[in-house]
Order: structure tokens, then sequence, then C-alpha cells
């Protein structure tokens, strides 16, 4: 029998009075995935978390996670935890005691919980005893996922998780993330980042305007998109500019030591293939912005412009 | 499949509300405080030769350990208890708006009902904690600086230390009540403004509104109507025979406030929209459909006590200020007579009789009022001649007066009288007195 998938969303409607925050949604994200949310302020994204987590239910259309259809608010099957707009952690107590009340709210012995452990694995050993009032932005949600992590879920659920985390931290919790998902934890999380998306995450759902405009893995979106921008740096700028002139379906936009140039990825990948041929080293290739970021802002340019 | 997680037991709810309650440090400032202040200032007071007179029982707080309760208990009612309740229940909801905590407490408590209920019980529990300790502090404080003795009652009959204690356990007990219905006024501020500090305000608010009523002359009817009457009318439990008619009647107008804005509370609870981080309190058709209901509540209080009792007038009528002021006045006359080491008089054979007129012809004799004039008069065994004593009275809308003794002075001017516990000035010179506002039956 095949594993069902962690969440199952289908012809999902959710209003907020006249405003339409997630318009006729379908999503599947598979067991064992980290899956990437992503689209503008306001494409539902929130909204969309809020439902996995059960704290709203959807005026229409029906959802399944793991396993479990759910048609009431505060109904999620046991397993998911997680957080939207930021963890929710009490100031006046420690970090420590912030994981030891949650622990007592779940009826487990603070002991045999782990608090250690998860204090350790999101590197806040050292903090432990001090008050959250204390913490910076990036501590606060490195001891929000030690608390989700608390309740060992099936199904993670993250809220821009690498908000205020410096290069260390964001390394920390990506590890924590992706060794989740080795061991068969679903992590769906929403991030402005799209470095850290693509570094994360094997597929992505690109909402705008409460309507999906892209679900599939990475790959799959960087042969759907439009025309990419890349910056090439090489041994001989003059001679890679006659190169790339000259190579067809790509254009120079401009640079005279840098080039930056503009076109679909086949032809990029014939680009580099002239260069070697021509003996010139190429230093640097790399996309003035990132795939995901430009499909992003293609595809959600559209449904805007469509609207 | 997995089965949908069950929720958070209310008991564990409740501990984690209490955790997080006692975690802030004003909470722990404010269990300090009133475990620790009223005993050192109803000591430090009890001390003083100038006594806070003005005070109910405050004339009497250096001759017995037990008037520092009931000052306190009087400070409480009008300052403190609002200002408590608008700190503990008025913030219980409102804390997770501020610190954007309420899908964190959701998604780990699973439910809405058992969330509201775990709140409710522990900022109920903190309130009381706090009650019990501005009255076990007043009372040692009290007992500690000047010791357990015999309470003069407002009626002037003298109430055994024993006698005293269960009175001033219960008048505290009394006041319970009120202070629910702010609490539950507070939850109900709580959660229909969100983060808005009006949530906070809001008891302290209703509180100084409704004492600012008791002050207005109200027929009796809408005074008693108003939970924050009960504040006042512990006063009844210091006559013989008690006057529990109007503190039956403000426990029952304050419970049934507590019960109706906890209901109110619930319902905008259960209609609130979580999903919403921005959220601040749910309009103001909701406030009005929250104020509405308890509006209607006074309403309704009023039509049964004016229908019941009948009292649509001030309640304060002069054969009513007659009959207190000669009970008072025979009680403390016997007292007098015990202090001057003289032989015992009883009140039958006294006789006292109080005739009082207001403000002479121009107005009726009736209402409160600084212009009340009584002559009192009494008998002695073996005496042809009648005693008589005038007093100035000044009666407040509650029902409350200081009779001031305006001669003849050997009978009710000032002089020090010696005490076993020290002098004290005459207690025929200045006493307070209680007139009780709901229509009284003759005493056989």
């Amino acid at each position: 029998m095949d594993t069902p998938p962690a969440v199952r969303a289908r012809g999902i409607t959710r209003c907020f009075g006249d405003v339409v925050a997630l318009d006729c949604l379908d999503l599947d994200v598979a067991t064992g995935q980290i899956h990437g949310l992503v689209g503008p302020n306001g494409a539902g994204k929130t909204t969309l978390l809020g439902l996995l987590l059960g704290l709203a239910v959807a005026d229409d259309g029906s959802l399944e996670i793991l396993g479990t259809p759910v048609g009431r608010a505060l109904a999620a099957p046991d397993g998911v935890a997680g957080f939207v707009d930021g963890p929710g952690l009490y100031p006046s107590l420690t970090a420590r005691q912030n994981l030891a009340a949650l622990v007592a709210l779940r009826g487990r012995g603070a002991r045999t919980a782990g608090i250690d452990d998860v204090l350790d694995e999101v590197g806040l050993t050292d903090v432990a005893d001090d008050r959250v009032r204390g913490f910076s932005l990036g501590m606060r949600q490195r001891l929000g996922l030690a608390a989700a992590l608390l309740a060992r879920p099936r199904l993670l659920v993250l809220d821009e998780p690498a908000n205020g985390l410096d290069p260390a931290g964001k390394k920390h919790v990506h590890g924590v993330l992706t060794r989740l998902a080795t061991q068969g934890t679903t992590v769906v999380l929403s991030s402005h980042r799209m470095d850290d998306l693509e570094a994360l995450c094997s597929e992505v759902t690109i909402l705008a305007t409460g309507r999906v405009v892209f679900s599939g893995p990475l790959s799959k979106l960087s042969t759907e998109s439009r025309e990419l921008d890349y910056r090439l740096r090489t041994s001989d700028p003059e001679a890679a500019r006659l190169v790339a002139l000259d190579t067809p379906k790509l254009r120079v936009v401009e640079g005279s030591e840098v080039l930056v140039v503009r076109a679909p990825v086949p032809a990029l990948d014939e680009l580099v293939v002239r260069l070697v041929r021509a003996d010139i080293a190429v230093r640097e290739f790399a996309p003035v912005v990132s795939p995901l970021e430009a499909a992003f802002l293609a595809l959600t340019d559209q449904q805007e412009t469509g609207r | 499949m997995t089965a949908p997680a069950r929720p958070v037991s209310v008991a564990r709810g409740y501990r984690f509300e209490l955790v997080k309650l006692f975690a802030q440090w004003r909470i722990r400032l404010l269990v300090l405080a009133c475990w620790i202040a009223p005993a050192l200032f109803v000591a430090a007071v009890s001390r003083q030769s100038s006594l806070p007179v003005d005070t109910l029982f405050g004339r009497w707080m250096n001759a017995t350990g037990w008037a520092g309760p009931l000052v306190m208990l009087g400070f409480a009612g009008t300052y403190a208890l609002p200002l408590l309740t608008s700190v503990v229940a008025g913030d219980v909801f409102a804390s997770e708006d501020r610190l954007g905590t309420w899908r964190h407490l959701l998604v780990a408590v699973r439910s809405y009902r058992r969330i509201f209920v775990a709140k409710a019980l522990a900022s109920l529990s903190v309130i009381l904690v706090l009650v019990a300790g501005m009255a076990v502090s007043s009372a040692a404080g009290g007992i500690l600086a000047v010791g357990s003795r015999p309470l003069v009652g407002l009626d002037g009959h003298l109430l055994a230390p024993a006698d005293a204690a269960g009175q001033v356990l219960l008048a505290w007990v009394c006041v319970l009540a009120p202070t629910l219905a702010l609490a539950a006024i507070g939850l109900l501020g709580s959660v229909a403004w969100g983060r808005s500090p009006m949530g906070l305000l809001l008891p302290a608010v209703v509180a100084l509104a409704m004492a600012l009523a008791q002050m207005l002359p109200l027929p009796v009817a809408i005074r008693l109507a108003l939970p924050s009457y009960a504040f006042i009318s512990w006063n009844g439990l210091f006559t013989s025979p008690a006057q529990l008619g109007p503190l039956l009647i403000g426990i029952g107008v304050s419970l049934g406030w507590a019960v109706t804005a906890t209901a109110l509370a619930y319902l905008l609870f259960l209609r609130r929209d979580f999903t919403s981080s921005t959220y601040d309190g749910p309009g103001r058709r909701a406030i009005t459909a929250g104020a509405l209901p308890l509006a209607g509540l006074v309403g309704i209080a009023v039509a049964i006590i004016a229908v019941s009792t009948p009292a649509l007038g001030s309640g304060i009528t002069q054969d009513k200020v007659q009959d207190s002021l000669a009970t008072a006045f025979a009680h403390l006359y016997r007292l007098q007579t015990a202090q001057l080491n003289r032989p015992d008089v009883t009140e039958a054979q006294q006789a006292v009789t109080a005739a009082c007129t207001k403000g002479g012809d121009m107005v009726a004799t009736e209402g409160p009022g600084n212009d009340w004039r009584c002559v009192v008069s009494w008998r002695l065994p073996g005496v042809e001649a009648t005693g008589s004593a005038i007093y100035q009275l000044d009666i407040t809308t509650d029902g409350r007066y200081v009779a001031d003794g305006d001669g003849p002075k050997e009978v009710n001017g000032y002089f020090q009288v010696r005490t076993p516990q020290g002098d004290q000035p005459n207690p025929l010179w200045q006493f307070d007195g209680n007139v009780e506002l709901l229509p009284t039956h003759p005493k056989g």
C-alpha cells in the first residue's frame, strides 16, 4: 500500500469577508519532503500554513493531513507542529521554562521529553536558562523550532524560519531540517529568501493572489521559466563578448569587464561550450537573480497582470 | 489514518496559565505587595494618635486589631480591587495578543473552550491569592499592633473578638462577589479589545463609574442593582441584627454580572478570528453586543428590586434615621458607662428615643445630607428626669452617617476616657452609623 502524501489539498478556498485568501487551491506534499511556499505578500501563504496547523478550516474544498481529513478548526492530527507569524514564546520565561511549560501542557515529563536534546539541536544550550526577553530574533526562531521538535512532528510547518538568523544559525537550522527530512519528517516552510529555499527544498509551490501558479521540483521551474540574466567573468572579457554575441538566442545586456547576458537555459549551456572551445577561462558564471527568484518574479508578475 | 490530536485537559491548561502569570514580575510584585503592605499600613496607622476617622471603622484602629482589616476592605473596594482585577483579568487574554502567542497556544491546547476556562480560572486564582493576602495581612497587622479586642459595630454594639474575627472574614468573603463581577468584566474587556489598553482599563473604568453613581442621589433600587453596591453592603454585617437584605441583593447582583460578563466574553472568544495576526478587537458591533446585555441586566435588576422591596426613594427616611441613631446611642452609652466605671444601664432601661429634623422646614425630612439634627432622649433607672443630647448627622447616599455630638459636653463632648487599652475618645462624641436603605420592619 502506498504511503499517503503528508498534505493533500483539493479545491481549498478560504475567504476573510470579501477578501479571497485562498482560491480553489490544490497542493500535494510527499512524505519526507522539504516543500517551500513562495509568494508575494498577501498571496495566502500564512493562511495556508494556518490551515495545515489546524488554526482555521477551509470554507470549501478538502484537506487531508497525514492521511486524516481535517474538517474543523483545531482538529489537525497528532504529529503536526510548527509556527506561523513567528514562534509563540513567553518573554518572562527562560528558554528551558518555555519548553518545560509546553511539555507539561502535553502531559509529558520534562526529563523524558528531551528538552536538553532539542536545545542542543538548535544550538541554544548555552542560553537555556536566560529569559527569552533578551533573545534576538534569530534565537527566538531557533527556540520556536526547538518547541516544534519537542512534539516529534511528522509534519513540520514553519513560517519564515530563517528570519533573523546569522549565517551560522541559518546553517544550523538548515542542518536540522535536512536531518528531519531524511528521517521521514515532512517540512513545509515559507520564506522570502530564495537562496534558502533553493538550498533546502526539493519542491516549491508559488502562490499569487491565493492561487497556485507553480508547484513542483525546482529543476522543472528553471526549464519553465523565461530568459535568465547571468553574470559572466572570464580571462578575456573582449573575446568573451564576441563569443556571446555570436551565440544564438543570447543577448549581451551590459558589461565590459563583467558581462551580463540574457538567454534561456539551453543558450547559456551553449555559451559555456563555446567559451571553452575558444580557450577562454570562465572565472564566474552565475545568475544575477536565482532561477527561483526569476521564476517567482515572472510568474507572480503574470498573475498580477492577469488580474 | 492518524486520529485528530486530543485537546489538552483544563487542569494542564490551568497550570500552564498559572506558570505564565506568576512568571510576570508585576504579578509577583502585586502578590508581595498584597501580602505585606496592608500589614505594615495597618500596624503603622494603628499606632498613630491621628486616625483615619473619615474611613469606616478608622476611628477604632487603635482600639482593636479587627478595625484594620475593615479599613483595608473599604480601601480595597474603592481602589485596590478594581485595579488588581484590571491588571490580572483585564490582561489575561490581551497578553497573548501583545506577545503574538495565540496561534502557538491554540496549536498546543487545541480547544477554544479549554483555553477560555483555563485562563478564567487562572486569573481568578491569582485574584483570590491577592484578596486573601490583603485580608490576612491587614488582620495580622492589626492583631500584632493592637491586639484582638472587641470591636464596636455600626450600631454601637460590641462584638467579642471571636465574633469580630468571624464578621471580618465574612465581610471579605462577601466582597469576593463584586470582585468576581469586576474580574468577569476584565475578561470581557480583554477578549473584546485585544491588545488595546482599553481592555486592561475596563474593570477600573467600570468600577469608577459605578462608584461615582453610588455617590449620586439615586433611588435605592438603582443603587442596589449595581454590582458595586456589594463593596458597601458588607457594612450591614456589623449591626445587630445584621442588615442582610442589601447584602444578599448586592451579592446576587454581582454574581449575575459575573456570570453574564463571563458568558459574553466566552461567546466573543469563540467567534474570534485567530488567523489574523493584526487582530485589534472584534469591532464596535461586538463591543456593543457585550455592553447591551449588561445594561439589560441592570434594568432587570432594578425592576425586580423595585417590585419586590419596594425601594424607589433614597431609602433614608426620618424614622429609620431616628431608629438607627437611638440604637447606636443606647449601645454606646452603655459602653461609656462601663468605661467610666459607672453602674451598668441596659439598653432597655435607657429607653432611648431620637427626634430628627433635616434642614429646618425648607426641605423634606429624608435623604442624604449633612443637615440632619437629632435630639436623643434617654432615661436612667431611679431618675425622674429624662436626659437629652444633640447630634449633627452627616448622612451619605449609601446610608452611612457620622454622628457628631453637639452637647451637652458631659455626655457627648470630647474628652478622653481611660480604658484598659489606654486613653480613648469619649465613644459618644463622634461615631459611625448606618441606615438600612431597604424598607425595614418594626422591631418587636
